[in-house]
């Protein structure tokens, strides 16, 4: 038995490896001296400050900045409501909608690209940062009702009779007592949906604008001139962004 | 019309096919403390919930403080509720939690914070006020939600269960202290409860309910000395029963016959006026109202019955002795500690049970 745990245990260590070895391999050749990724020659920051000075570079940060927080925005204000709706929805209806909610999660993205891009065909929408938005808000909507949804479960409902019965109205009700309840929540959906904005690649592919270029579409078209160090270094820097936005996002849900 | 805080009239409330709440007509008098008191399942808590607004009731009409309830929303009557897991909001500190109602009716700050401070005093929670709820033992918190609602100086605080989440030391001590707050504030407290000891050592008044119905509305004393049906008998206090038919009505009195060879026809009892030969019946004897003799012994009482002590536990105060009657009757004998703990008697002694006719309380069986 022990000896079976001793086996477990280092394919534990070996998925592990599995995973964050490429990483790894990235982040330390991001400070590779040599413009060729495949010698080494020293430890160097150049390619992280050759990053800081690349202005096409800067303008595609703002972009996807700009991109993962109007869409969280938009992710907020429609997803609150709709986990609260859900809730008290009668069981036969929320059978039939929670699946449809959350279907997206599990929809290929590259067919959500393409329909989200018909749908501004249709529509007669010109591609630009707007569609990237409403793009990024429609797959995060259901990632963020997921979350919100597991606190509201958890909320005493009896805490919001007692505050109506202190005389709050409805409105004071969700202000007062749900909302501040439901911040953990809110907290931890928010820094997901804007990482998973900030690094989404396929859906930005199809509905984005000329110009409209995010930083996972700089780095994919920078690739095609072969790969550089300063690719290694600028992916090394959306990886640890990402992941410290994930894990404070843990952080916050846990709370 | 007396001076009524809440005035109930025919309520009826459905759930589903069943009557939760089944025709209850109830006044509670301003600055009592009134307890309905019901197993789970009486309908006392539909009650309590259509008091403070949410359960609307299928009939019938509710006035609290002479203003009629009908389509009044939870935030707009004068009523405060104390929940039964106290239903504090996690999130603010203690004095946030007592503050809220006041907010919510816009009371100046200065206002707010002088009647927070008083009211966390009142209830001995003054040096805790920047805790938060989730810091507090249980007993703290029900003092927090009872100044969470008396605060606001409502016409009546509602009480669900108030005691039922604390243990049992901790229990007697805010019995005491819920009704003394209860007298200094002089607000109506109602409090719904099905533990019937709680109820009768808190309330002026109380009502029992039994399945959607109020049987019985009186003092507690009123309510274990003369209860008006079986069921209040059964439920209130510890009771000794006998079942039997009336028999030989005679100047006021009858002999109750029933089917235990030794006993039958040797019971004399009081003759209720509203009951006629040959009804079934049965008879209440409380435990401290029926004494022990030894056998054999002449005796001054109406009635003596033989029996065998199967069990002695002392209370400090006094004996419980089970008393074994018939093989299928035992009953509760309540000996009061006369001096330094001495009981004549030991268990498997025969002995001879007594009391008199007015002793008993005699309901007839549904």
């Amino acid at each position: 038995m022990r000896n079976q745990g001793g086996w477990l245990r280092s394919f534990s260590v070996l998925g592990l490896a599995f995973l964050y070895l490429p990483i790894a391999v990235l982040m330390v050749f991001s400070l590779n001296a040599s413009r060729l990724s495949a010698t080494w020659q020293g430890v160097s920051w150049q390619w992280y400050e050759m990053l800081w000075r690349d202005e096409a570079l800067r303008t595609a940060t703002g972009n996807s900045l700009l991109v993962a927080g109007i869409s969280t925005v938009i992710v907020l204000l429609l997803g609150v409501p709709a986990a609260m709706g859900l809730e008290r929805i009668r069981s036969r209806w929320r059978g039939f909608l929670e699946p449809i909610f959350l279907l997206p999660l599990v929809i290929p993205e590259v067919m959500m690209g393409v329909a989200l891009l018909m749908l501004f065909v249709v529509l007669q929408m010109p591609l630009s940062l707007a569609t990237v938005m409403i793009g990024h808000a429609a797959f995060n909507l259901p990632v963020a009702i997921v979350i919100i949804r597991a606190r509201l479960q958890k909320l005493d409902p009896r805490l919001l009779e007692a505050a109506y019965d202190l005389g709050a109205t409805p409105w004071q009700g969700f202000r007062r007592i749900t909302l501040p309840l439901l911040f953990p929540a809110l907290l931890g959906a928010m820094l997901l949906t804007f990482t998973i904005s900030l690094d989404d690649f396929i859906v930005t592919f199809f509905v984005a604008g000329p110009g409209a270029t995010t930083l996972p579409l700089k780095v994919y078209s920078m690739i095609k001139s072969g790969v550089s160090p300063e690719i290694n270094a600028l992916s090394a820097v959306l990886v640890m962004a990402s992941m410290g936005l994930v894990g404070l996002s843990l952080l916050f849900q846990r709370r | 019309m007396a001076d009524l805080s809440i005035d109930i009239r025919t309520l009826i409330k459905r759930h589903g096919a069943t009557l939760a709440v089944d025709h209850v007509t109830l006044g509670v008098r301003r600055g009592e403390f009134f307890s309905i008191l019901g197993p789970s399942g009486a309908g006392k808590s539909s009650l309590l919930r259509m008091l403070a607004g949410f359960e609307t009731p299928d009939s019938g009409e509710i006035f609290i403080d002479g203003q009629l309830m009908a389509g009044v929303p939870p935030n707009r009557r004068p009523v405060n509720l104390v929940f039964q897991s106290y239903a504090l909001f996690p999130h603010l500190s203690v004095a946030g939690n007592v503050a809220f109602g006041l907010e919510m009716k816009r009371i100046p700050r200065g206002e707010i914070e002088a009647r927070v401070a008083a009211t966390l005093e009142l209830v001995q929670m003054g040096d805790k006020r920047d805790r938060r709820p989730g810091q507090l033992s249980g007993g703290e918190q029900q003092r927090v939600a009872l100044a969470r609602a008396l605060v606001n100086r409502p016409a009546v605080v509602l009480l669900d269960e108030p005691l039922a989440a604390l243990d049992q030391q901790l229990r007697q001590q805010m019995q005491v202290e819920l009704k003394s707050i209860q007298a200094q504030v002089g607000i109506t407290f109602v409090c719904v409860t099905h533990h019937q000891e709680e109820a009768l050592a808190l309330s002026d008044r109380l009502a029992v309910m039994h399945q959607g119905q109020v049987v019985q509305v009186g003092r507690p004393q009123d309510l274990y000395e003369s209860p008006a049906t079986h069921f209040v008998a059964q439920f209130i206090g510890t009771s000794n029963e006998l079942r039997g038919t009336l028999r030989d009505p005679h100047v006021g009195q009858a002999i109750l016959t029933c089917d235990h060879p030794g006993l039958s026809g040797k019971v004399r009892v009081a003759m209720p006026s509203d009951l006629q030969s040959g009804a079934a019946v049965a008879l209440i004897l409380r435990p401290e109202r029926v004494r022990l003799a030894s056998n054999g012994e002449g005796t001054a009482f109406d009635n003596a019955v033989p029996g065998t002590v199967e069990a002695l536990r002392y209370l400090g105060s006094g004996w419980r002795c089970v008393v074994r009657i018939t093989e299928q009757i035992a009953w509760t004998i309540h000996l009061p500690n006369h001096a330094n703990g001495l009981v004549p008697w030991k268990v498997g002694d025969p002995v001879s049970v007594q009391w008199n006719v007015s002793d008993g309380t005699v309901l007839p069986l549904p």
